[in-house]
């Protein structure tokens, strides 16, 4: 995971300049554009914020599942969690790397987050409350996850389409381990069968919000398109997510908590109730029930780290002066 | 922040032996040593290389993007570089 529309505003200045057009037709015969290339001020920022928005969404991301680790059922599904959760810190750390290829540092980007002035996707600021909450993660929030990292390996900046690949391939495995989790506790005990459902009841929302807010109200969708960072509309990726995921609940004898959802035999789509955007709005300003949790941990791991990137920068001068 | 920055590395991996290294992307590191053991972590979990290059990304001298028409446009019109320039009688065979 996991990028995700946070409405931010952003004005894409309309370009009229030379450069501008040929940016525009190069966006247009589908090149990609590079680090180096000239590109508009506004292509530049979106990018930032979205990679490195992106970027902490995966490290913040290994929270909520970190805290299962110890408290995994097997040692079959401890190595598998602990797995995924490393390629969680892989992933951020391929999208810094794209987002520094933009001309920000990864201590700048380090310090937004921790300062709290940068975004992260809503989801990470809900508990995991049982070892339910684990198969649902890696079923719900990975599988919305690659529903909006697919099309991203076609975003028209290379260096974060080229990250994006290198995550979609290892996403599929965080998909199927977490179904695996619900479906062995759906084939359980009744007790276990509850608590699959009890997750699924906490965790359905949330993850249909991770897709952003509706069309009508997302503001700059339109800019992202015509540059071909997005390729699908919040909405359009939401239903194709909630028409990929409702079989597969169906086939784990879940409900979903949704009295409005039912197969709209004409389109062949799911239609679902009404999305709660307050609450959506709440948790992503930072009121959530565990956003404090989550900064704090990331600031208590930054500084506790500080004494190892001193000792290591430390040495490594050391070193230079005795080869010098 | 107190701190120094940690330099940048760019990281290469031959994925097999035949195969040239190939860019993956960078790692923050103190000095080669853990650049390697960074590299290894974040772009090889799972069997993609044999062997990694680290170099640090500042000993990399790139060539403009505007100056891609003069540095590679010229080769364009030379078209009697490629062997299908060449008319060859059918009678003798492949070459
Ligand atoms: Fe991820
Ligand atoms: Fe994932």
């Amino acid at each position: 995971m996991y990028s995700q529309a946070l409405n931010t505003k952003d004005t894409a200045a309309a370009d009229a300049s030379p450069d501008a057009d040929r940016f525009q037709a190069r966006i247009d015969a589908e090149e990609r554009i590079e680090p180096n290339d000239w590109m508009p001020e506004a292509y530049r920022r979106t990018l930032i914020r979205q990679i490195s928005q992106h970027a902490h969404s995966e490290v913040v991301g290994m929270l909520p599942e970190g805290n299962w680790i110890t408290r995994a059922p097997s040692l079959r599904r401890k190595a598998a969690l602990l797995a995924k959760v490393q390629d969680e810190g892989g992933h951020g750390l391929y999208l810094y790397s794209a987002a520094e290829t933009l001309g920000v540092s990864r201590e700048e980007l380090t310090d937004q987050l921790l300062s709290g002035r940068a975004k992260y996707s809503s989801i990470f600021n809900y508990p995991t409350l049982s070892w339910a909450d684990i198969g649902t993660i890696g079923w719900l929030v990975d599988g919305a996850a690659i529903m909006n990292q697919i099309p991203l390996c076609r975003c028209s900046f290379g260096p974060y389409a080229r990250a994006m690949i290198r995550v979609c391939r290892e996403e599929s495995f965080h998909q199927r381990q977490g179904y695996e989790i619900m479906l062995t506790l759906c084939r359980g005990t009744p007790e276990q069968k509850a608590m699959a459902q009890d997750a699924l009841n906490r965790w359905w929302w949330p993850c249909l919000m991770m897709f952003g807010p509706p069309d009508t109200e997302s503001a700059h969708s339109d800019t992202s398109m015509r540059w071909k960072i997005k390729r699908f509309t919040n909405d359009a990726l939401r239903q194709k997510f909630v028409d990929a995921t409702v079989p597969q609940g169906q086939f784990l004898g879940l409900t979903f908590p949704d009295p409005e959802l039912r197969l709209d035999e004409a389109s062949g789509h799911w239609q679902f109730g009404t999305i709660d955007w307050d609450e959506f709005r709440r948790v992503l300003a930072g009121n959530g029930p565990c956003n404090r949790d989550r900064l704090t941990a990331r600031q208590k791991a930054h500084a506790e780290g500080a004494w190892v990137r001193d000792a290591a920068l430390a040495h490594a001068a050391k070193q230079q002066r005795k080869a010098a | 922040m107190a701190e120094g920055r940690t330099p940048l590395w760019e990281v290469f991996v031959r994925a097999r032996n035949g195969l040239a290294h190939k860019h993956v992307g960078s790692v923050h590191a103190a000095d080669a040593a853990m650049a390697l053991q960074a590299a290894r972590d974040v772009y090889t979990r799972r069997g993609e290389g044999l062997s990694l290059w680290v170099v640090p990304s500042n000993a990399i001298v790139a060539s403009d993007p505007s100056d891609r028409g003069m540095l590679f446009e010229p080769t364009g019109s030379k078209i009697y570089r490629h062997p299908t320039f060449y008319e060859v009688p059918e009678d003798v065979g492949h070459m």
